[in-house]
């Protein structure tokens, strides 16, 4: 019964900001058509940027509790400076090309952030420890967890329902929508596809980071963190069915839990739980959970 | 089906002379670029030498992803089967005593067959980016397994001892040369092997499949058994190819099957576009050039002039650096 309850908790910390990753990715594969590889990056970038931020914040004489401000910030700005960039200089030169190839270019794209992370931040891990404490701890039964694992949970609930209004009962998220749909089409009706393709793509790279900035307090942040968290988000996104909000979801939870299982019982298989869960799905539903399978082109 | 008279003749063959049969023509090409690497090994200095035995043997693995791309799928995962021919050869060689490099490398090759084949009629039915996916899942899993298995020697993974060749032990002021020699040597009959199947009824459905995949079916060829035998074919070659780097490197680790061995592969593979298969090698071969230059003179960003590079390659030569020289017959 303890075993049981602590895989949940774990599974479901893990799960969180697993989700606010891959939901990221799936939004900028369901605009863009990208799998972006360098998602990871961003992540990392979230992670060194949030690092820098709660240092500075902590320098500045802030209270502990801004510590959490610092981070969200760290992750506005690396979407609001980053992303727009990386998608008017890099990415727009290659849409509409192969699927493939397009992993190529952020494939690219990621060995150039790799190195372009190093150069700025140096080799050496960074400890961002204070915003760890601020929730206390919160005892369950004979063990203690720590609060802010449970404030992740609530913070990718609140990011999860934030992205599926804004998506379905706004205007901006049908423009969004009627995009994913047909590129074409909604630009023959006036919309602006170029700005809905930055804007998603910013949407997805704050997401990412957001997601590194959160989980800097619960990990060291050093070289190697993006690679990683690229594998195990493209098996969330690859499970749920691309481009499938409830898919990231449901995704992030069965890697979450597979993932804490094999660490509980059986941690021979940590490492490649995932791999063989994505697997499995694969084999028996090859377009992911929550995706419609599409007709052949003739 | 009419009489074999009717059958178009492909265009490029020549009519009459001694390289009339394009097999003849390959062949000599093949012992052509031998000869002319070996006379280039002769004087090069070690380092070159390990370089090209590096390019020749990583260029295999991207040879079986050029025969795959050319149906259309790109594998992310071919670090699965790199990793399972060099741990092949390396334990054959440290447990059974084995130690011929012509057979650790053969033998490194149909290892990576016979666990890769199992899988081919399931990825048969997958493409584009599932594909690429799933193959990335199994060489995960490869990679996961081998980190944890302590009898294959956990993360560090082990050494190997120098191989012998037909018999003989090698020397030890040219044991890189021997080494070069047989690399190059599985580079080359590869190659104009491959160019061959390429050529061939199946390749040319393998070709027609990334036009228009139905259309194939409609007019009785079988996608699935073209892309199962392709992969097959793609696992000995990268079998083959991990096996000849271990020997190379005497080192093996489970690095060898992660995603970014794979994706280097991939780049090699996009590198040299799908038309040529001399242009596989030329790029694998400007990849260790740029690596290995790069990680010398600046060891801390390499991987951004990679990345830069690979952009560059993408936005200006998307169909690779083959189409330099290959021009498609109509």
């Amino acid at each position: 019964m303890q075993t049981a309850v602590t895989i949940l908790i774990d599974g479901l910390t893990y799960a969180s900001w697993l989700f606010i990753v891959a939901l990221g990715l799936t939004l900028v594969f369901g605009v863009l058509k990208i799998l972006n590889i360098a998602h990871g990056s961003f992540y990392a970038l979230g992670a060194y940027a949030a690092a820098s931020f709660v240092g500075w914040a902590a320098a500045l004489k802030w209270a502990p509790a801004f510590s959490i401000v610092a981070m969200m910030l760290a992750a506005v700005v690396v979407a609001v400076v980053v992303a727009p960039l990386t998608e008017r200089a890099l990415l727009r030169f290659f849409y509409g090309r192969d699927e493939v190839l397009l992993v190529l270019v952020t494939y690219a794209l990621f060995l150039i952030m790799e190195d372009v992370t190093k150069l700025v931040w140096g080799a050496n891990p960074y400890y961002v420890s204070e915003p760890y404490a601020l929730f206390g701890n919160v005892s369950f039964g004979r063990q203690t967890w720590v609060g802010y694992d449970f404030a992740l949970v609530a913070l990718a609930v609140v990011i999860g329902v934030a992205v599926w209004w804004v998506l379905n009962r706004t205007r901006v998220g049908k423009v969004t929508l009627a995009v994913i749909h047909s590129a074409e089409v909604a630009s023959s009706m006036g919309v602006d596809v170029s700005k809905v393709y930055m804007g998603a793509f910013s949407v997805g790279i704050f997401l990412a980071a957001l997601g590194g900035a959160f989980t800097a307090p619960m990990i060291s942040v050093q070289p190697g963190v993006s690679v990683g968290v690229i594998i195990v988000s493209f098996a969330v996104v690859i499970i749920g069915g691309l481009g499938s909000i409830q898919g990231a979801a449901i995704g992030a939870l069965i890697v979450g839990l597979a993932r804490s299982f094999a660490v509980h019982v059986a941690p021979v298989a940590e490492l490649f739980s995932i791999y063989v869960v994505m697997a499995v799905v694969l084999m028996f539903r090859p377009e992911g959970l929550f995706q419609r399978t599409q007709a052949r082109r003739i | 089906m009419g009489t074999p008279s009717s059958v178009p003749v492909p265009a490029g063959v020549a009519p009459g002379g001694l390289f009339a049969s394009p097999g003849v023509r390959h062949a000599a090409a093949a012992l052509g670029a031998f000869a002319l690497l070996a006379l280039v090994g002769s004087f090069a200095p070690k380092w070159l030498t390990f370089l090209l035995t590096m390019a020749a043997g990583n260029g295999l693995v991207s040879l079986g992803i050029v025969g795959l791309m050319r149906g259309g799928v790109v594998p992310f995962g071919q670090g699965m089967v790199f990793a399972i021919g060099g741990y092949a050869a390396a334990l054959i060689y440290n447990r059974l005593g084995f130690t011929d490099a012509i057979g650790l490398a053969l033998a490194g090759g149909i290892a990576a067959v016979l666990i890769a084949a199992p899988f081919a009629p399931l990825l048969s039915r997958y493409r584009g980016i599932f594909f690429a996916m799933l193959t990335l899942a199994l060489s995960m899993v490869t990679y996961g397994l081998l980190m944890k298995l302590e009898t294959f020697g956990g993360s560090d993974g082990f050494n190997l001892g120098r191989p012998t060749l037909l018999g003989q032990k090698l020397p030890d002021d040219r044991v890189g040369f021997i080494l070069f020699l047989v690399t190059v040597g599985f580079a080359v009959v590869m190659a104009a092997l491959a160019r061959i199947y390429f050529d061939s009824t199946r390749g040319l459905v393998t070709l027609a499949t990334r036009e228009n995949e139905l259309r194939v079916e409609y007019l009785g060829g079988s996608v699935r058994q073209a892309m199962a035998i392709n992969f097959v074919l793609a696992a000995f070659c990268g079998g083959l190819g991990g096996a000849l780097v271990v020997m190379a490197l005497g080192h093996i680790e489970p690095t060898f099957s992660f995603w970014t061995t794979s994706g280097e592969f991939v780049f090699v593979a996009i590198l040299a576009g799908w038309h040529s298969v001399v242009a596989v090698f030329v790029a694998s071969t400007v990849l260790e050039v740029v690596r290995s230059f790069s990680s010398s003179y600046f060891p801390n960003t390499w991987q951004l002039a990679l990345g830069v590079f690979l952009l560059l390659v993408i936005r200006f030569l998307p169909k690779g650096i083959g189409s330099l020289w290959h021009r498609e017959r109509r």
